[in-house]
């Protein structure tokens, strides 16, 4: 794209300007090459930090290359460190909670933006103001509403909502569908009318309209969504930290948080729990990085 | 991405459809499904986010220990008061949130634009910078604490090492060092901003016109000045999001500094420091929302002005 600009020696810097492949970039690659190693670095502490027993480092030092390399501290954390229970907790988090926000943003969405009412407008700013405060500013009504609801003991053990995963799912449910709604809004609007036009003349219902013809065209927007929110409710690590009280129903963002205490400055298996941790991440992103990315501009691409 | 909404319908005359209009055409059943899809989300926004906000207004005039709702006792402005002018946190926690904003928006921020501009330009390997560049984006500030905590690490950590100070007295303890330890944040924090800055500037590069550059440089303008003058103020929009962005993200800076050590000792931040006051042993939660609602106060700025452009744009289309 930029490479096809205008050849004229029109200036001091035209070199620059009309820069293609190869000449004129050495500093560039220097620059980025600088750049990434120095990016990659905490990653790669981490997890050279992981691979070695802590015999090993013990031994030799932290900085040092003598010793063995294993996955020992991975099974370890995994197993008895309880990396496998905050794994498994994470997943009952998240799944429900990005289809839940998926399906009532995509609801209201549709109302939103395929039907002109009065106060569409309105809703839709508080949906979207709503994404964008800081959690902390709700935390101490949230905490105290959850802690009065009373609930039997056979639904939860804490005799109200406080420690369930229930609360987390609906807590990150409400805070992302503004977002969601507000991306999927957009992209509903940029449908043509006719499409539910011709339905409604057919005699097809509200219905019909939202889940055989709207829903099926914003599959794109969906995906990007889904794997936006995935990675956002997976990462999240306030709602947890306020609502569950015990360590073995934390998800693995939050669980992170004892580390220090739990592996009493163990630092190869502190590592080898991070790097647990940051695997999922990155495997979606490598997974579904074109989702991701679309993902995320397409949020920003109104403004 | 989406914003070309405006594909006029060929004839149908709903392009601008007046309000109501197309409502009345709908049957009971139908008003009826489209209630509910409009009500339960509307619902879940109000009942676990804007009456908690309102919640948190009203119990910041009160005194309550969090226990039983009959002890809520009125005290005016008094925890507005006292947080002013005897929490000693407070004031810290200020300035650490400005900086938090300035080093954000000053290097963070830059640094991405760069980095998106840089591999804007058709240079072999620019996927593979992308890909590391981004990489920090996909985990959680809290994750970054604990991988940059074993990086910055007295006597364990690389940082040390590489400066010739582990093991010596003068190794600095970066996260525990209160002099030091918020631009040790600031960096780590700096790791996943930039990506994200880069990777938005990417799609909004891409999005302008090669015919501006090209007349730019046709009139005699150099790279320098044809992106500051002509490139730059037509990604707009995507500035504004990118402005958002940062503000907000520099107002919600919580899980890393509570990763490290809970917002204390040279880390206060008022979100740390809300969380302090309602979980702590006092659980003094009249304070604790008093906090809350200044940084709510502080985030509607940013918030009211964004929103205000994205939807008077809406309207207009």
């Amino acid at each position: 794209m930029s490479t096809s600009l205008s050849t004229r020696p029109a200036g001091s810097n035209a070199a620059e300007t009309g820069s293609r492949r190869g000449k004129r970039h050495y500093g560039t690659h220097i620059f980025l090459a600088v750049m990434a190693v120095i990016w990659l670095i905490p990653l790669l502490w981490t997890l050279f930090t992981a691979l070695r027993p802590k015999a090993d480092t013990d031994k030799y030092g932290y900085f040092s290359l003598q010793g063995s390399f294993s996955f020992d501290n991975f099974v370890q954390a995994w197993n008895q460190g309880g990396f496998s229970k905050y794994f498994w907790n994470s997943v009952l988090i998240t799944v429900p909670s990005v289809i839940l926000t998926l399906f009532l943003a995509s609801l209201m969405a549709f109302a939103v933006s395929r039907f002109s009412w009065r106060f569409n407008v309105t809703l839709l700013i508080m949906f979207t103001a709503g994404n964008l405060l800081p959690p902390q500013v709700l935390a101490a009504p949230l905490f105290e509403m959850f802690k009065h609801i009373q609930l039997p003991y056979a639904f939860s053990d804490s005799g109200n909502l406080l420690n369930t995963y229930v609360s987390v799912i609906a807590v990150d449910t409400a805070f992302q569908i503004g977002f969601c709604t507000f991306v999927l809004s957009n992209y509903m609007k940029a449908l043509s009318p006719d499409l539910t036009e011709a339905a409604l003349v057919d005699g097809a219902g509200v219905w019909t309209q939202y889940w055989s013809i709207i829903l099926p065209l914003c599959r794109p927007a969906l995906a990007a969504m889904a794997t936006l929110e995935v990675i956002f409710i997976y990462n999240d690590f306030f709602w947890p930290l306020l609502f569950i009280q015990s360590g073995d129903r934390l998800p693995l963002t939050t669980a992170i948080n004892n580390l220090q205490g739990n592996f009493l400055s163990n630092y190869n298996l502190i590592a080898a729990g991070a790097m647990i941790t940051a695997i999922p991440a990155l495997l979606i992103y490598v997974a579904l990085q074109r989702h991701f990315v679309a993902g995320l501009t397409l949020g920003s691409s109104k403004g | 991405m989406s914003a070309s909404t405006s594909a006029p319908a060929t004839g149908t005359g709903v392009k601008t459809p007046v309000p109501g209009r197309r409502v009345r055409r709908l049957s009971g059943r139908d008003k009826l499904v489209l209630g509910i899809m409009v009500a339960v989300p509307t619902l879940i926004q109000l009942v676990l986010i804007w009456i908690p906000t309102l919640l948190s207004i009203g119990l910041s005039f009160t005194r309550w220990n969090g226990l039983d709702l009959s002890d809520i006792k009125p005290a005016g402005t008094a925890n507005y008061e006292y947080v002013a002018q005897d929490y000693p946190p407070f004031w810290p926690a200020i300035q650490h949130n400005v900086l938090w904003l300035v080093f954000l928006a000053v290097i963070a921020t830059p640094l991405g634009l760069l980095l998106a501009v840089l591999l804007d330009q058709q240079i072999r390997g620019s996927k593979i910078y992308q890909s590391v560049f981004f990489t920090p984006v996909m985990l959680s500030l809290a994750l970054i604490g604990i991988i940059w905590q074993l990086f910055y690490n007295r006597d364990s950590g690389l940082l040390n090492f590489l400066l010739g100070t582990a093991g010596k007295p003068t190794a600095v303890d970066w996260f525990g060092d209160a002099s030091v330890n918020i631009w040790a944040a600031l960096f780590a924090a700096t790791w996943r901003h930039a990506g994200y800055v880069m990777i938005l500037y990417l799609a909004g590069l891409k999005g302008v016109d090669p015919a501006l550059k090209e007349a730019a440089a046709l009139d005699g303008a150099n790279a320098t000045q044809t992106f500051f003058r002509v490139v730059f103020p037509a990604m707009r929009p995507i500035n504004i999001v990118i402005i958002v962005i940062t503000l907000i993200e520099s107002l919600r800076a919580f899980d890393i500094v509570y990763v490290i050590n809970r917002g204390t000792n040279g880390l206060e931040l008022i979100s740390a420091l809300v969380i302090q006051n309602l979980v702590g042993e006092g659980q003094v939660i009249g304070v604790g929302s008093a906090l809350a609602v200044i940084l709510l106060v502080i985030s509607l700025v940013p918030i009211t002005w964004y929103l205000s452009r994205a939807f008077k744009k809406g309207a207009e289309e």
